[in-house]
């Protein structure tokens, strides 16, 4: 047996019963060896299952099918030798960071002297020297995730998990604190021997990882392995560096669902999960793109850099213009369409036509929901209808947000409103025809 | 994490100060006066100083002294009983499909009228001692402080922060340390708040059963409230007049004491990440945290709280919910609920059988019908208390809340004010109608809201002086004013709050029928037409079918009040005007 080996997990499957439809899958065949001395990055967008995997391998969440086995072990449960940093940070607000970073040791029955000692090493390798006695709330975000981190370094994990541990930080502490956590790395310093992180940051996966595992949605499976062999430190502007972004780029927009490719989840096709973008921000990509620089064509990373959008918050926009036919993606390009040019050239109420007459034709669902009401004798709708045919095919969290996304582009299509008290679908405000 | 941990300069310095002599001293005659008093609590009914009492001024401490006694030991039952139902009823999925409605029922259950039953129980548990009695006084006091507390307990478990959990899963935890390190904390400020509500509460229980009549048997607990009630009965005015002043005394030292520095401490454990604006610490929680030898005894009890906190005790309370995984499990579950559902309902069903027969051999169905329009007139004084009491609070209460210095007036003297017993200050009243030879139907009916119309207006005030500034200035802005500002700002501002305060009104009102529809003044007995004069008359007739008859009547009553009028308006309320 390898001896490097910390981790192995076989044809791990994660799905939630439902009753009144099949299972929701939300991790499908998943296999992930992890060995001492590398830093693995979990790359998706969200909703990707990347999350789950995390839980699964943390033993917070055991695997529907499956085999996980944790230093050659089955693991059941929470692991020693096993830490995790949360994306919320998780810190107990009662208690100091001191006591925080205690918690761990704590919790194995360590002694309070040697407890002591080691939470004091701890905060003094992750740079909190002097904050011992402050509160989490006394910290700044950067602060405080470095807390979340000392108090699981203290434990001296083989493994240590992140769970998007700078996606609550803004740009520049995130990037600190990257820059220290790899430098601690590099210098052999952290106590821990391997790495496994999710991020949605494809700079940051590549600025990081050893290895990257790319997650495709709906089912949330690894579709593509890519290693970087990069030396740390990394520079973002190493052409070497920015061809593996542009690379990831393109994976991810590859699979990007189109309406004549999307595997319809049901015969209709009503049932395609949407995701709740703005109507502004749709409005507003398309208006960028229109205008110099871009004029009609855009590089993905060179979007979400002057933007300053991350690919969770780009690829849903992008990919909500490209099912309206109003810009299509493209091997890691967004290109405006003609709708979308007729959409960008026109004033506020055209627009609205134009939007309203795109819904009706590429989104089944809104369709739907006003044919119903037009036939209705008093031009209303329970929601719940339509919420229970989503969740036949989808999750209710999906299914949630894609009312939500429906109701948003309903409203400012003027197509149709929304009671929410009545929680019912209306033609109040709209012209019946 | 009991206790504020101390500051690193006060460290190097550990000898006392002239406010250390002061504490200690207060500290050891607290303890003196709690043995003096405890050493009452076992003597034998029949002795002569066990029940006897005077209208003596000089005897009145120590009767303060016993009737404080009873709520704290109230309010440590209550609290044992908090962490127990609520970890159950959180924990157990089953248990808390039962338990949680029962707690709404118990809160709904008027305590005096249920008074005369745990008399007859806890003195049957300790026959020919007075313990029997402190101990139905105490659960007296215990059922009017329990209920609200185990549901904020129960909601914290229910609403705990999904990370924090597996935080404490992902470093492995036991579940006796994750109790102390997560739920607790998690808990504290809501439970904080709600031991204080209670405590205030409470009060008016304590001092309402200290004298007990039933049937041919009184007797008088040496308290506050039975030095009332002898006075009452030998028509002395200035006995009254000076129960009444130490029980200000009491409240006063119970607020500032206990009241104000608990609920500043539980700010420590608000669940916020943000450092806000802090109120200047209350004088007692500034003494405990500046006295050195306080401290140092503070941090002492600190310390081995925490420590029994984090022993690694391992009560496996949960079933591992997490490794349910396949159809079979499911199929057993389901099994298991309708077994436990059948089960819940044959027991159920059980005691309506023996109420009914046991209400049934003693009371006609005619008297049910009658039970029940003594009800309606009861229900019909309580809806226009809480109609007067709104229409008179709420204009004033948002008035007052939009002034921050008239605000700082009045909050404390509203608390002060909603925790005194209102039933000390019947007497005045009662000697008011039978001197001016009013109706008892009428003018005993705004005693029911006496104690309890402060709720009203302290949430409202709450509610106006936490408008947020920015709206103020908007409604400033767009010039709003009059009727057009109190429909569009103000009302939907104070809604939820004033929603919270009239159920908590209401419910007390019902609860305050029971002696608030019947009064005396020496020989002279008013009665007016209501329910809980019913349940009054006859818990003195020791009648206990048409008690169980009185009370099932009311607890019907206010349970479906809850359900049709207030659980529509609170829901309401918290999803349209909320910020």
């Amino acid at each position: 047996m390898d001896h490097d080996i910390l981790l192995e997990m076989r044809g791990c499957r994660q799905a939630y019963h439902k009753d009144s439809a099949a299972d929701l899958v939300v991790l499908d065949d998943v296999n992930l060896t992890l060995r001492a001395g590398e830093i693995v990055g979990l790359l998706g967008r969200s909703g990707s299952g990347k999350s789950t995997l995390l839980r699964i391998v943390a033993g917070l969440l055991p695997p529907t099918q499956g085999e996980v086995r944790w230093r050659g072990a089955p693991l059941a449960g929470p692991a020693e030798g096993i830490a995790m940093v949360f994306q919320s940070f998780a810190l107990f607000p009662w208690l100091t960071v001191q006591q925080n970073v205690e918690l761990g040791l704590e919790a194995q029955g360590i002694p309070r002297a040697e407890r002591e000692r080691r939470a004091e090493e701890a905060i003094a390798l992750i740079g909190l020297g002097g904050f011992e006695g402050a509160y989490p709330k006394e910290l700044s975000g950067g602060m405080r995730q470095r807390v979340g981190l000392a108090r699981a370094l203290v434990v001296h994990p083989d493994l240590l998990l992140m769970d998007e541990p700078f996606s609550a930080l803004d740009v520049l502490t995130a990037e600190t604190l990257r820059t220290d956590l790899i430098d601690l790395w590099s210098e052999g310093r952290l106590p821990a021997r391997a790495l496994l992180m999710v991020t949605h940051g494809i700079e940051e996966a590549v600025l990081m990882c050893d290895r990257i595992l790319v997650f495709a949605s709906n089912p949330g499976r690894v579709e593509h392995e890519l290693r970087v062999t990069l030396p740390h430190p990394r520079n973002r502007h190493d052409r070497a560096f920015v061809r593996i972004v542009d690379d990831i780029y393109g994976l991810l927009t590859r699979r990007a669902p189109t309406p004549g490719r999307a595997a319809p989840a049901d015969e209709t096709g009503l049932a395609t999960p949407l995701h709740p973008v703005s109507t502004n921000l749709m409005a507003g990509l398309l208006e960028t793109l229109a205008a110099p620089p871009y004029r009609g064509r855009a590089d993905l990373p060179a979007l979400a850099s002057a933007l300053q959008l991350e690919v969770d918050d780009l690829l849903p926009l992008g990919e909500a213009l490209a099912l309206l036919r109003l810009a299509e993606l493209a091997e890691g390009d967004l290109r405006l369409l003609e709708a979308g040019r007729s959409f960008v050239d026109a004033d506020t109420e055209p627009r609205k036509l134009l939007f309203a007459g795109a819904l009706r034709t590429h989104v089944r669902l809104a369709a739907t929901i006003r044919r119903t009401l037009d036939e209705r004798w008093n031009h209303r709708v329970p929601a719940l209808r339509f919420r229970d045919e989503l969740e036949d095919h989808m999750s209710p969290d999906y299914a949630e947000a894609t009312l939500r996304a429906v109701i948003g582009w309903g409203r400012y299509a003027e197509l149709f409103g929304y009671d929410e008290d009545a929680d019912q679908f209306t033609l109040e405000d709209q012209e019946v025809g | 994490m009991f206790l504020p941990a101390p500051t690193a300069a006060s460290r190097t310095r550990r000898l006392p100060n002239q406010w250390d002599l002061a504490a200690l001293l207060f500290v050891l005659g607290a303890l003196a006066a709690f043995a003096h008093g405890a050493a009452g609590t076992l003597a034998p009914i029949d002795a002569p100083e066990a029940t006897h009492l005077s209208l003596a001024a000089t005897d009145l401490p120590y009767y303060a002294l016993r009737t404080v006694m009873r709520m704290f030991a109230a309010m440590a039952a209550s609290l044992l009983f908090t962490f127990a139902f609520a970890t159950l009823a959180a924990k157990s999925r089953r248990a808390g499909a039962l338990l949680i409605p029962l707690l709404d029922i118990l809160q709904s259950v008027p305590i005096l009228g249920f008074l005369s039953f745990t008399i007859a129980f806890f003195m049957g548990l300790f026959p020919g001692q007075i313990l029997g009695l402190e101990l139905a006084a105490i659960f007296a006091i215990f059922t009017s402080q329990a209920w609200n507390m185990a549901f904020v307990m129960y909601q914290s478990l229910t609403t705990l922060p999904q990370d924090l959990v597996e935080a404490t899963r992902a470093y492995r935890l036991t579940a006796w340390q994750r109790f102390w390190r997560l739920e607790v904390p998690f808990a504290m400020p809501g439970l904080v708040w709600n031991m204080v509500l209670s405590m205030s509460g409470g009060w008016f229980f304590v001092v309402a059963s200290e004298a007990i009549t039933l049937g041919d048997a009184t007797w008088r607990l040496p308290g506050i409230g039975s030095y009332v009630a002898l006075a009452l009965e030998q028509r002395d005015l200035g006995a009254i007049g000076l129960a009444v002043l130490a029980m200000g005394l009491v409240i006063l030292a119970y607020d500032q004491l206990i009241f104000r520095p608990l609920v500043a401490w539980s700010g420590k454990f608000r669940f916020e990440t943000t450092a806000g604006a802090n109120a200047p610490d209350p004088w007692v929680l500034a003494l405990l945290r500046r006295t050195r030898v306080l401290r140092r005894a503070a941090e002492g009890l600190g310390a081995a709280l925490t420590a029994i906190g984090s022993l690694r005790l391992s009560l496996r309370l949960q079933p591992s919910r997490r490794h349910t995984r396949g159809g079979s499990r499911v199929a057993m579950g389901r099994a298991g609920d309708i077994a436990f559902g059948l089960a819940v309902a044959a027991l159920a069903g059980l005691a309506l059988w023996h109420l009914t027969v046991y209400v049934a051999a003693a009371v006609s169905w005619a008297e049910l019908g009658e039970v029940l329009v003594l009800a309606l007139f009861t229900l019909l004084r309580v809806a226009v208390m809480i109609g007067l009491a709104s229409v008179i609070w709420l204009p004033a209460g948002a008035w007052l809340g939009r002034r921050p210095a008239l605000t700082r007036l009045a909050q404390p003297a509203i608390q002060f004010l909603a925790a005194f017993p209102a039933n000390l200050l019947f007497p005045p009243f009662v000697v008011g109608i039978v001197h001016f030879g009013l109706s008892p139907e009428i003018w005993l009916s705004p005693l029911m809201v006496l104690g309890t119309q402060w709720y009203i207006l302290f949430n409202v005030i709450a509610a106006s002086a936490a408008l947020p500034g920015d709206l103020a200035e908007a409604a400033g802005t767009l010039r709003l004013s009059g009727w057009l500002w109190w429909r569009r700002v103000m009302w939907p501002a104070i809604l939820p709050a004033y929603v919270t305060g009239a159920i908590t009104a209401s419910g007390g009102a019902w609860n305050a029928a029971i002696v608030a529809e019947v009064a005396a003044w020496g020989d002279t007995k008013l009665a007016a037409t209501g329910l809980g004069a019913y349940i009054a008359q006859a818990t003195e007739a020791g009648d206990f079918p048409r008690i169980a008859l009185g009370v099932a009547v009311m607890v019907v009553f206010v349970v479906v009040i809850n359900r049709l009028l207030w659980r529509p308006l609170a829901a309401f309320a918290a999803r349209r005007a909320t910020f």
